[in-house]
């Protein structure tokens, strides 16, 4: 029988089947990686001591500080709780054994950058993270999904995770991104149009001619965002470009493994005649740049749209929810959405905190300065970014803009740590989600690229990058 | 874990969609490493204004739903971040279950894992038993019987999946139930897996 992508992989997991009387039911899946973070993982390593467990492959997790850590500088830690969490995972990792990225060390990054730079993220795999945006990793075409601690525990003391097997959702990609434009308008683009729950229980596919021509960052980015839409997985057959990506990294196969590894690889696709469940077909020369203007991922539109009036929804549900937003982001029905003043620039995150990303949004700073008013940082998504970027000298441009340069971290993407918004603040942000209070309580977030949050920074306000360099601001 | 039974008492309503996670358990307060005492935070920015007093208006802070051991919400409940802290500050709360349309994946599945029974509904079902949240009566919710009950309302069954269901009644824990029935299968999908995928095993044999 056809079988997609998900299913292989699903299926090459089996450990046991636990409702073999219900054909696709749930399955005790195989757990092959996971990564480990300061915020999901004490209270599972207090549950493997109260329940005086081992860890069953210590070689298989690799763990890593990123959420609580503060991004100005390196050494130690100003904030006592975020001080004390950084502690416990480094006791908790000496005393389990589990390889561990020093915070201070040239290896640390956000869980979901750092990953798949040290090519502990494979295809073929299953990865798990105390973390919603594990969908990040199926960019390499590995079953990689977020759960919660006391899942961790599980992963931690058996190797293995109950899991429902979802139903598959393709998103089949046809054309070719205009210039200005990237991935995180697409994924902006599709969630406003299926909806934040769109994808829920599904594994999502992305699938088409247009895939090959995607840089790994740019699936990465397109992954990342899919729980946005409600699906926990999000994948991305692995191809040359995914080889290319990996060979050579530090924690990838060598020598004929990795021969024999990238055989096993290729095998990993959905067949021709595979059949989903959902199908979303979408032309990419149709995106335009996008912006969120409310407080959910679905609440986005092209930057040429303006606010919408919740007068003309009829659904009164709908309509409460869309008042509550507005209320929220403090934004009039009518407003053109290119004139949102804005307070602040947030570029990073797991989202958009790659070289690529980076590089994008030097590019639209390089030789103009951030608005008065505005402060903007650039928070790259790792140590080893950091240091790719300032080896091609786009701190000096961030800095000539007026960006403040950061250490690695997830920063202002989660309000806990010292990057936060202030009540009332409005930012254009490359992070992944506009939730109420997610930057800090009573911060309003406009989610973006990073072409397009460099070009808000520059303007003062949302603006449509395919106009700046026009009206040179 | 709690076993989870049986459940008497008003029901808060909260008829709003999308209630994230971020919104359950402020992310600042994330830095907290303890699972447990965490209650207090629960809603922490609807329920409290920035000077600390209490909002009046939000439903856990009026009668007589302080106490509530039920929430009624909207539909995408516990939706984004995967924060397990978010299905524990409930807990401490003292609320054991939720019903809702829809729930974000990752949190639905860690309710079970706390003693946290989620239900889900079809919309309509669920606005009715809002109304009857919002009047203030008294709900029983019986996860042996698999009904709920409310005074002026019928007795309604509920969907859960079989194993689910038995491992709230019966308290257990989910590694202890993988650890003793699976030892065997998991040994013998290595050994598989050894052959198939070998350099998924190198960094082991080379330490
Ligand atoms: S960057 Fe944001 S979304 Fe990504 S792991 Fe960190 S907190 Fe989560």
């Amino acid at each position: 029988m056809p079988r997609t992508l998900y299913e292989k992989l699903w299926d090459s997991h089996v450990v046991a089947d636990l409702s073999p009387q219900q054909p696709g039911g749930d399955a005790l899946l195989y757990i092959d990686r996971h990564l480990v973070h300061e915020v999901s993982s004490p209270q599972a390593f207090q549950a493997l001591r109260d329940a005086g467990r081992r860890l069953r492959r210590p070689e298989t997790h690799l763990a890593v500080a990123d959420h609580a850590v503060p991004t100005r500088s390196r050494g130690a830690i100003a904030d006592p709780l975020a001080a004390a969490q950084v502690a416990e995972l480094e006791a908790n990792v000496a005393q389990f054994a589990v390889p561990y990225r020093r915070f201070d060390g040239d290896g640390q990054g956000i869980v979901h950058v750092m990953g798949p730079e040290a090519g502990f993220t494979l295809p073929g795999i299953t990865l798990v993270c105390g973390d919603s945006h594990t969908t990040t990793h199926g960019a390499f075409g590995a079953l990689a999904f977020g759960i919660g601690a006391s899942e961790c525990g599980t992963v931690m003391a058996a190797q293995c995770l109950r899991q429902k097997r979802a139903r598959t959702m393709r998103v089949e990609l046809t054309g070719t991104l205009s210039p200005h434009v990237s991935t995180k308008d697409l994924a902006l683009a599709l969630i406003a149009r299926i909806g934040a729950t769109g994808a829920a229980g599904h594994a999502v596919e992305y699938t088409g001619p247009s895939v090959a021509a995607l840089s790994m960052a740019a699936r990465m980015t397109l992954c990342n965002m899919t729980i946005e839409a409600g699906g926990r997985i999000g994948l991305i057959a692995p191809d040359d470009t995914t080889f290319a990506y990996l060979e050579g990294r530090p924690l990838v196969p060598h020598g004929t493994r990795w021969t024999q590894a990238v055989t096993y690889w290729r095998t990993l696709r959905s067949d021709a005649d595979a059949v989903f469940d959902t199908s979303v077909a979408i032309d990419l020369g149709d995106i335009a740049p996008h912006v969120s203007w409310g407080t959910s991922p679905e609440d986005c539109a092209p930057i040429t749209a303006s606010v919408p009036d919740p007068a003309k929804v009829q659904d009164m549900s709908a309509r409460r929810r869309l008042e509550k937003a507005l209320a929220y982001m403090d934004l009039t029905p009518g407003t053109p959405l290119d004139a949102i003043a804005i307070d602040r620039v947030f570029i990073g995150s797991c989202t958009n905190g790659r070289i690529e990303d980076l590089r994008a949004a030097a590019s639209v700073v390089d030789g103009r300065h951030v608005a008065e008013g505005v402060s903007a940082i650039v928070v790259p998504g790792s140590t080893a970014t950091k240091h790719q970027a300032e080896a091609e000298g786009l701190d000096a441009i961030f800095r000539a803009a007026g960006f403040e340069w950061r250490h690695a971290g997830c920063s202002m993407c989660v309000a806990m740590n010292d990057d936060r918004l202030a009540p009332g603040e409005r930012s254009a942000s490359t992070s992944n989600r506009n939730f109420e209070g997610r930057q800090g309580p009573g911060g309003r977030t406009h989610l973006m690229s990073p072409a397009m949050a460099a070009a808000a920074g520059i303007a003062g306000h949302l603006v449509d990058i395919r106009t700046l360099g026009a009206h040179g601001a | 874990m709690i076993a989870f039974d049986r459940l008497t008492g008003t029901a808060a309503p909260l008829p709003e969609e999308n209630v994230d996670t971020d919104i359950i358990f402020p992310a600042r307060f994330l830095l907290i490493t303890e699972r447990h005492g965490l209650g207090r935070y629960a809603f922490h920015d609807r329920r409290f204004a920035a000077d600390g007093s209490e909002i009046a208006t939000f439903v856990l802070n009026r009668q007589p739903w302080r106490g509530s051991p039920i929430l009624i919400a909207g539909a995408n409940f516990g939706s984004g971040s995967s924060r397990e802290q978010a299905v524990w500050t409930l807990l401490g709360h003292g609320i054991r279950c939720v019903i809702a349309p829809s729930f974000g994946e990752i949190f639905h599945g860690n309710c079970f894992r706390n003693g946290v029974l989620p239900i889900v509904l079809p919309e309509a079902v669920v606005g009715a038993l809002m109304a009857a949240a919002q009047d203030g009566r008294i709900f029983v919710v019986d996860l042996d019987a698999q009904v709920i009950a409310s005074e002026g309302l019928p007795t309604l069954s509920f969907p859960i999946d079989a194993e689910q269901r038995l491992a709230l009644l019966n308290g257990w824990d989910e590694t202890d139930l993988i650890l003793n029935a699976r030892g065997a299968d998991i040994a013998a999908f290595e050994d598989r897996q050894k052959r198939i995928q070998p350099w998924l095993y190198d960094t082991e044999t080379a330490a």
